[in-house]
């Protein structure tokens, strides 16, 4: 019986970041057309375009070759399978303890070691651009998340999500200037991942400093489809992940307290539209930066992040 | 066992006159490497029982060879076994892939005899129970291997490659003998047995770990001792250029271990201080030097560094644990370390032999005139993804899950008592994360370059898929990549009689686990289960696909590439390995190689083309090897003049040198 309600909340938890992550981007939308005096998109257009989507035809560049058709699938697969072992809505899920938080960040970055690929497939100059400029950005982003997670892990005494969550719900975390600048390089790091507007900007394609759509120009159709709902599963999963470490309010305890579940649902969506606010709110408020600042950007991460383990070496109480 | 493995050692170096005997004759190259394969597989079983057969201590053969009073010991403990697993099954995919890969070479004869010897000699590198014939062994290793760097001297590059990897191999012998010379005391035992039971000073001891560190790590590529590798490695044969890469890296490792965490006894916690930051700084710099490569053997040659570095890392932290009495964690940063060399010598052995396969297939080594390679030679591209992304440390693939342990090791050092090793520990490790990302960029650029996009040159276009034998050894090795990634632990379990001799404790068992997880401390605190996020991953994506194809659509048509409506006929105009690499050699070469990018653009009314040239210089030869080659050839120079003098001067001569050392020795207490 145990097995049937751990396997139906596993279910449950892929299902609803899998249902939730358009809506999410859909939102961020709206919320930054109306900050620009606009009507824009209805909430629920995301999922249109993907449907649509799904359902044209793909034209596929005559060089592309077979890796160029399976990776949108590889790419859907990581990061849906990555979201879906963050904690959302309940903490100790069936299979949480399949990967840590170190081999879901490596996760996430198999899928982008593979999007790098496609985007050198087909062979023209914006795909490569793309890819390039991922991989340097990558190559600051990813150090800095590491040791973000070592930060935070150091504190917790685990690298294990559910445990990581329970810790920081518990009396026992206090204020701590390590978990601060963490916060913060995390923070940074989110928004380089998640190619938003000081790094890249997901509105455009034709523009100089473009890295994430440069890369999948090339994709079409279903494909493309996948492409762009892992990306809205990526900002999800960065959403909760921050959700979950660094606002654990409301999370449900493992067991089947129908009280607790739906608190912990209320209080996930809730979350959700908090961080969904604040994102398109610093958007609308910045401008976008040159690509050679980014890894100014990134490195300030890295070293905040690298701070934040380095004080927790020093002493325990910070 | 170890007799049967000595005679498979034998075998082998039997093999050695009769391919010269064959010379270049046809039936030469099936001979020798044939004969290599099943010789090797054997000692690989043999090494496979050593390890799983007998956890006690194994009784040594003396052989009535070598020093008169010393004869030459051999012995298997798990330690050696462990090694020798890693040898032989190197070798029997290098000799599988050679039986296709080695019908292309124009003068086989130059190859043959030396290939046997060269695997026979780091057999015994491993097998050998004392210091005489450890070193014999290890300059055998290096002196076969030489000539098969050689091989192809036609070359001027490759001669000069040979000359580098002379000097840095006698410079590093020199320092091994010096270290066991040390070892050995006064007494000058040599056997292995007499210098563990004796128990050198605390500076002696640091003296032959400093030593060991400059004599292993220079045949291991250490930097700032690497200089030679990234020469020599590429100029030998393709399978060669694995089995150096893959396995004698290893046997370096192997000194290492050997002396320092067997040998030498209960360490200090300052030589993990050295180790750390050697490790952390090779696995940086080995990297970045591979970004900046463009011939795809050179990049796998640094990329070799880069993983030696993540060796010697986690090395240093188990030493930290061990200095410090924390048993547990050091068996946890061993285990780490020991699995990243049994992984890196598979999928470098792999990425090599897919390195090969394109030589072969093309004629180039060079990343700027391959391309599209995928379409022409699809099984080779797919092997060669594999080692690709394994390398990269990428789940579910077996690079992840050892990088995965070092950084648990990492995250457990806060209790480590000494105030340097709290603030050495976290900074390697953000060396360690910024190592495995940068590796990312490098294999997204050495495989999306060379079989990705659109072919550069002619010899790309008429790329012919390789051959059985070659592609049987690398799906052989890429099948391993993904069976050690999706169980790690049986292959850790397997190491633990070797953490017992090398720390004194091994990890927990993993096999027991549910779901065939690893849980290196506790399940609350990590844990990792490759096969459910393999089987996690590859269902979804299935799901994904079924779903999409029934539900939606699963047309599809071909057309011109969109490339935002300005698609260039013209291949030079995808991006290149140097440009793919610029953002990361703006961000970081700027500063380590003073890379300066000059944009020459012709005045408004001129047709000449603008040039852009880019000058990076290689830090460590010119603050390093340039200097030290000046001040020898300065020396020389003066020296000359002892040439040319007059025999009264020479009777001078002797006659002073003799009254210094008689003075030296009525000094001497």
């Amino acid at each position: 019986m145990a097995l049937i309600h751990d396997l139906i909340f596993q279910g449950g938890q892929m299902l609803l970041v899998l249902g939730l992550a358009p809506l999410l981007t859909g939102f961020v939308r709206k919320v930054k057309a109306r900050l620009l005096r606009r009507q824009g998109p209805p909430l629920l257009q995301p999922y249109r375009d993907l449907i649509r989507l799904m359902r044209k035809d793909v034209v596929l560049a005559e060089s592309a070759s077979w890796l160029f058709r399976i990776i949108p699938y590889v790419v859907f697969a990581g990061t849906w399978v990555a979201a879906s072992l963050v904690p959302t809505f309940r903490s100790g899920l069936l299979f949480s303890w399949t990967a840590d938080l170190i081999a879901i960040i490596a996760l996430l970055g198999s899928a982008r070691f593979f999007l790098a690929l496609a985007g050198l497939d087909v062979g023209t100059a914006f795909g490569g651009i793309g890819s390039s400029r991922e991989m340097m950005i990558a190559s600051l982003a990813e150090p800095a998340m590491l040791m973000i997670v070592f930060a935070i892990a150091l504190i917790a005494g685990s690298t294990q999500l559910s445990t990581m969550a329970a810790f920081m719900n518990s009396p026992e975390v206090g204020v701590r200037v390590s978990l601060g600048l963490g916060l913060v390089a995390l923070i940074i790091v989110a928004i380089a991942e998640n190619a938003r507007v000081p790094v890249d900007n997901p509105a455009t394609h034709l523009e100089l400093t473009m890295v994430h759509e440069a890369m999948v120009l090339e994709y079409s159709g279903r494909h493309l489809a996948l492409i762009e709902l892992s990306s809205f599963l990526k900002l999800l999963l960065y959403v909760s992940l921050i959700a979950c470490l660094f606002m654990p309010w409301g999370i449900a305890p493992a067991g089947v307290e129908p009280v607790l579940l739906i608190v912990g649902i209320a209080a996930y969506v809730g979350k959700l539209a908090l961080s969904g606010l604040l994102l398109a709110a610093f958007e609308t408020a910045i401008a976008k930066m040159r690509v050679f600042r980014v890894p100014e950007f990134l490195g300030a991460a890295l070293m905040l992040a690298l701070l934040a383990t380095l004080l927790r070496f020093v002493s325990r109480s910070f | 066992m170890v007799v049967y493995a000595l005679f498979g050692v034998l075998a082998l170096v039997a093999l050695a006159p009769v391919a010269i005997a064959l010379g270049a004759s046809s039936p030469a190259t099936n001979t020798v490497y044939g004969a290599s394969f099943i010789v090797t597989l054997a000692l690989c079983v043999i090494a496979l029982l050593a390890l799983f057969g007998h956890p006690g201590p194994a009784p040594a053969v003396v052989l009535p060879l070598g020093l008169p009073w010393l004869g030459a010991h051999f012995r298997i403990d798990a330690l050696s076994a462990f090694f020798l697993v890693v040898i032989n099954l190197g070798g029997a995919a290098a000799s599988l892939y050679a039986l296709g890969y080695g019908r292309h070479e124009n003068f086989p004869q130059r190859v043959l005899p030396f290939y046997p010897a060269y695997l026979a000699g780091m057999n015994l590198v491993v097998l050998a129970g004392d210091a005489f014939s450890f070193l014999v062994s290890w300059e055998f290793m290096s002196l076969s291997s030489w000539a098969l760097v050689i091989s192809h001297h036609e070359d001027r590059e490759n001669l000069r490659a040979g000359y580098v990897y002379l000097l840095m191999a006698s410079f590093g012998t020199l320092a091994l003998l010096l270290a066991f010379g040390l070892l050995a005391g006064a007494g000058g035992n040599y056997t292995f047995e007499a210098m563990r039971a004796a128990h050198p000073s605390a500076g002696l001891a640091a003296l032959v770990l400093v030593l060991a560190l400059v004599g292993a790590g220079s045949k291991a590529g250490v930097v700032p001792l690497h200089a030679w590798l990234p020469l020599a490695h590429p100029a030998a044969p393709s399978h060669v250029s694995g089995l150096m890469s893959g396995v004698m890296t290893k046997v370096a490792v192997y000194g290492f271990i050997r002396i320092v965490f067997d040998l030498l006894g209960t360490p200090d916690w300052w030589w993990s201080l050295l180790v750390l930051f050697i490790g952390g700084a090779t696995a940086v710099l080995g990297v970045l030097y591979a970004l900046m490569q463009r011939d795809l053997k050179r990049v796998l040659a640094y990329s070799t560094i880069e993983n030696i570095g993540i060796v010697f890392a986690a090395l240093g932290l188990a030493l930290a644990f061990k200095a410090s009495g924390m048993t547990f964690a050091a068996a946890l940063a061993f285990t780490a370390a020991l699995l990243h060399v049994f992984n890196h010598s598979l999928f470098k052995n792999l990425l090599f032999c897919g390195a090969g396969a394109v030589l072969v297939a093309t004629g180039e080594r060079d990343m700027e005139k391959l391309g599209g390679l995928i379409h022409r030679m699809p099984q080779t591209a797919f092997v060669f993804l594999i080692g690709a992304t394994a390398i990269s440390a990428l789940p579910p693939l077996n690079g992840f899950v050892s990088e995965w342990l070092t950084f648990q090791a990492i995250l457990l050092s806060p209790q480590l008592p000494s105030w340097g090793l709290k603030l050495m520990v976290p900074a390697v490790g953000a060396l360690l994360a910024l190592s495995a990302a940068l590796a990312g960029a490098c294999f997204v650029r050495a495989f999306g370059i060379s079989f990705l996009g659109r072919p550069r040159s002619q010899a790309a276009i008429a790329a012919q898929e390789t051959d059985v034998n070659s592609l049987t050894a690398m799906y052989f090795l890429a099948a391993l990549c993904l069976v050690a990634g999706i169980l790690p632990g049986l292959f850790i379990d397997a190491l633990a009689p070797v953490a017992q001799i090398g720390v004194g404790g091994h990890m927990p068992v993993q096999t027991g686990v549910e779901w065939l997880s690893i849980v290196p401390i506790a399940e609350s605190r990590s844990s990792y289960n490759g096969l459910l996020v393999f089987v996690f991953v590859a269902m979804s994506g299935v799901l994904a696909a079924f779903a999409i194809h029934r539900l939606a659509s699963d047309r599809l048509r071909r057309s011109a590439a969109w490339d935002c409506g300005y698609p260039d006929p013209s291949p030079l105009t995808q991006y290149s390995a140097g440009s793919f690499a610029q953002p990361i050699r703006r961000v970081f070469g700027t500063l380590l190689f003073r890379a300066r990018e000059i944009g020459e653009m012709p005045p408004p009314s001129s047709t000449r083309p603008a040039r852009l040239t880019v000058n990076m210089h290689d830090p460590i030869w010119d603050t390093l090897y340039v200097p030290i080659s000046r001040f020898i050839d300065y020396a020389t120079d003066r020296m000359n003049v002892l040439q040319f003098l007059t025999i009264r001067r020479y009777l001078t001569l002797v006659f002073v040198a003799l009254v210094l050392l008689l003075l030296v020795l009525a000094i001497w207490p």
